[in-house]
């Protein structure tokens, strides 16, 4: 090392973080011209005004889409919080192997969502999956087949969604449950608190401003997924569980419609902006506050 | 009666022996000090005495009834700690009710309750704040408030001045000191702070690795500390400690010779320890107590000044050993030359140099 000549830090971080930035304003820039134009399989110049929006917004494609990523965002917000934070509060009762299991329940999170959608994929095939497991053990009448029901098939996507994060949400609520004061708990046993009225009165007021983050990453998360449902159940049956990114891709990469996907691309952009703006603005707030005080 | 009366308690982890034979009987009304320095056991008993922990073995009695195996909230205690641990989300008014509510206690006579205690402290404007709105000395008021409200047999106090700045804490020591003499509470108490001890307590247990090394009144733990470890622990500056002979009755440090107390009658001859406060080695024209008595007369070459306003620290030479003495800060000592010194000989202590214990 002592040979090298040693690189300027603002090399380091500014380069990357310029270009990485310009990436991102650029792409979304262009995305967005993009949206306003007539282009079909290759871009083109042109002003169309609001046409693809509304031709978009008519189609039954990304009706559908929008109701899906209505049921499995909330679905998969609302289960994935629960789940992660019953295990971070099973965890946190100091049980014995508490280093394994928190590795086991975070270990899906290094897995890349098309291996858990293949994986969930084929466990919920009911030709060779947990029905057919059960069917082979003798209770033949068992039947398990979300995958191909229409309107089951988009739980399918939340509860591997699930199985995949809620490791994640479970070791930020599980950071957070062991940074109360040790005091707290005792006051809160002193005066009587049973196991209830301890985590909903005195722990876990205390957990939410990280309940917040995590509402925030999943909500995030769930907006812009796509390789779960690609892998899992490529949208289908039919078009059942179709989500808002696979409309987006449908339409530029299957059709030829760029106009059409990229004006799908910024109806998702703006669903993200309503969930991270309100959120950057109550950080603020809270900074603001903390200054304050 | 009793309050509190704990027996041959030992507290161990894993090999580690924390607690190592803890006797104590606290009277009804007691203002007990538990006080050491820190890793002494101190904390680890209040939290068994409260029920937080465990005790290895032994027996913790509060008001005639063995508690051992009996949950925190049953005790009939309530507990001040020192990181006020108050309950952020809460108000100051819920911190306070937190545990009648736990109780099922119906609302008009929580209501009350907190209107007594809230009225005792002074902090009724502050009942519909958050404990984050609130200053360090506030949160120590509502932390009391909520042990308070209890009216419970047993106060438990873990160091709950120890997070205040230095004037701050002078006013709670007075307050809570008040408290005491107004509500006739029993109070076990823990601190670090020496001073805290001997102005608040009625009853003092200075405590060093897992034992007490004596259970006494503030005067007699001043004055007649059981061993050189409470001697040098209680008072700032410490008490001087020395080697020194008893020789014809007298005690010989180097070439200064003081009456012995009658006791040392038995150690003629023999090795000793002679322990003196700093105070009762003054300027020569100090004269000691109601009795107006003038002091032993010594030379000895003065060391270091430390003026601290009110008097003046003064490191000397007794007899070749080095000792603190105060003296008035309007004697002009010089560093390196000889003074005149008046030694009050009445309360020396001699402890045994084996075993460290007091002898007279």
């Amino acid at each position: 090392m002592a040979g090298l000549r040693r690189v300027p830090e603002f090399l380091v971080i500014w380069v990357p973080l310029l270009i990485a930035s310009g990436q991102i304003v650029v792409f979304t820039a262009w995305t967005t011209w993009l949206s306003f134009t007539p282009s079909t399989l290759m871009p083109t110049d042109g002003f169309v005004g609001l046409r693809n929006y509304t031709s978009v917004l008519a189609t039954r494609n990304w009706k559908i889409a929008f109701d899906n990523l209505l049921i499995f965002g909330s679905g998969f917000v609302v289960l994935t919080m629960l789940t992660g934070l019953v295990l971070a509060v099973l965890i946190d009762q100091r049980i014995r192997g508490e280093n394994v299991l928190r590795s086991i329940f975070l270990y899906p999170l290094a897995v890349s969502f098309v291996v858990t959608g293949t994986v969930w994929s084929w466990l919920l095939n009911p030709g060779m999956g947990i029905q057919k497991l059960v069917n082979d053990l003798g209770w033949s009448g068992f039947r398990f087949d979300w995958l191909v029901d229409r309107d089951m098939a988009i739980w399918t996507i939340v509860v591997a969604g699930i199985w995949q994060s809620s490791g994640f949400a479970m070791a930020l609520f599980l950071a957070g449950l062991r940074s109360v004061e040790a005091d707290l708990i005792k006051a809160a046993q002193i005066d009587g608190a049973g196991p209830w009225r301890l985590y909903t009165r005195v722990i876990l007021p205390t957990l939410w401003p990280i309940m917040i983050a995590v509402l925030v990453i999943l909500l995030q998360t769930a907006i812009r997924t796509f390789d779960l449902v690609r892998a899992l159940t490529g949208g289908g049956p039919g078009i059942a569980t179709q989500l808002p990114s696979l409309v987006v891709y449908d339409f530029m990469f299957q059709r030829g419609q760029l106009g059409r996907g990229a004006a799908a691309a910024v109806l998702l952009l703006l669903t993200l902006l309503a969930v991270l703006l309100p959120y950057a603005i109550w950080k603020r707030v809270q900074a603001r506050r903390a200054a304050n005080a | 009666m009793s309050a509190l009366v704990i027996r041959d308690l030992h507290k161990r982890f894993g090999s580690v022996g924390v607690l190592k034979g803890i006797n104590l009987d606290i009277d009804d009304g007691d203002f007990t000090v538990l006080v050491g320095p820190s890793g002494c056991g101190k904390s680890t008993l209040l939290n068994i005495i409260a029920g937080l922990e465990t005790a290895s073995s032994g027996e913790i009695v509060i008001d005639g009834k063995v508690v051992n195996t009996i949950a925190p909230k049953d005790r009939d205690i309530a507990m001040v700690f020192q990181t006020y641990a108050l309950y952020p989300s809460m108000t100051v008014r819920q911190n306070i009710t937190f545990g009648m509510e736990c109780r099922n206690v119906p609302k008009p006579q929580r209501e009350e309750a907190v209107a007594r205690v809230a009225r005792l402290l002074q902090i009724e404007p502050l009942l519909g704040r958050k404990p984050a709105q609130l200053s360090g000395g506030q949160r120590q008021r509502v932390a009391m408030g909520r042990a308070l409200v209890r009216d419970p047999k047993l106060f438990l106090f873990d160091e709950p001045l120890s997070n205040l700045d230095a004037k701050l804490r002078v006013e709670m020591r007075m307050e809570i000191k008040q408290l005491h003499a107004r509500i006739g509470a029993t109070i076990v108490y823990v601190t670090h702070d020496q001073i805290e001890a001997m102005t608040m307590a009625t009853r003092i247990a200075v405590m060093h690795q897992g034992e007490v090394q004596q259970f006494a009144d503030p005067e007699t733990i001043y004055n007649r500390p059981a061993n050189v470890f409470v001697a040098r622990f209680m008072g700032a500056p410490p008490m001087n400690t020395v080697p020194a002979r008893i020789a014809s009755g007298q005690v010989v440090v180097g070439d200064v010779r003081l009456p012995a107390p009658p006791a040392a009658a038995g150690w003629e001859g023999r090795e000793v320890i002679l322990g003196i406060r700093p105070e009762c080695i003054a300027e020569p024209t100090r004269q000691f107590g109601e009795a107006g008595t003038p002091g032993i007369r010594i030379m000895a070459p003065v060391e270091l000044t430390e003026p601290t306003g009110a008097e003046t620290i003064v490191v000397l030479r007794m007899g070749g050993e080095k000792v603190l003495g105060r003296v008035a800060p309007d004697i002009r000592l010089t560093v390196g030359a000889t003074a005149a010194f008046a030694i009050d000989a009445r309360k020396i202590c001699l402890f045994d140099p084996q075993t460290e214990r007091l002898i007279a």
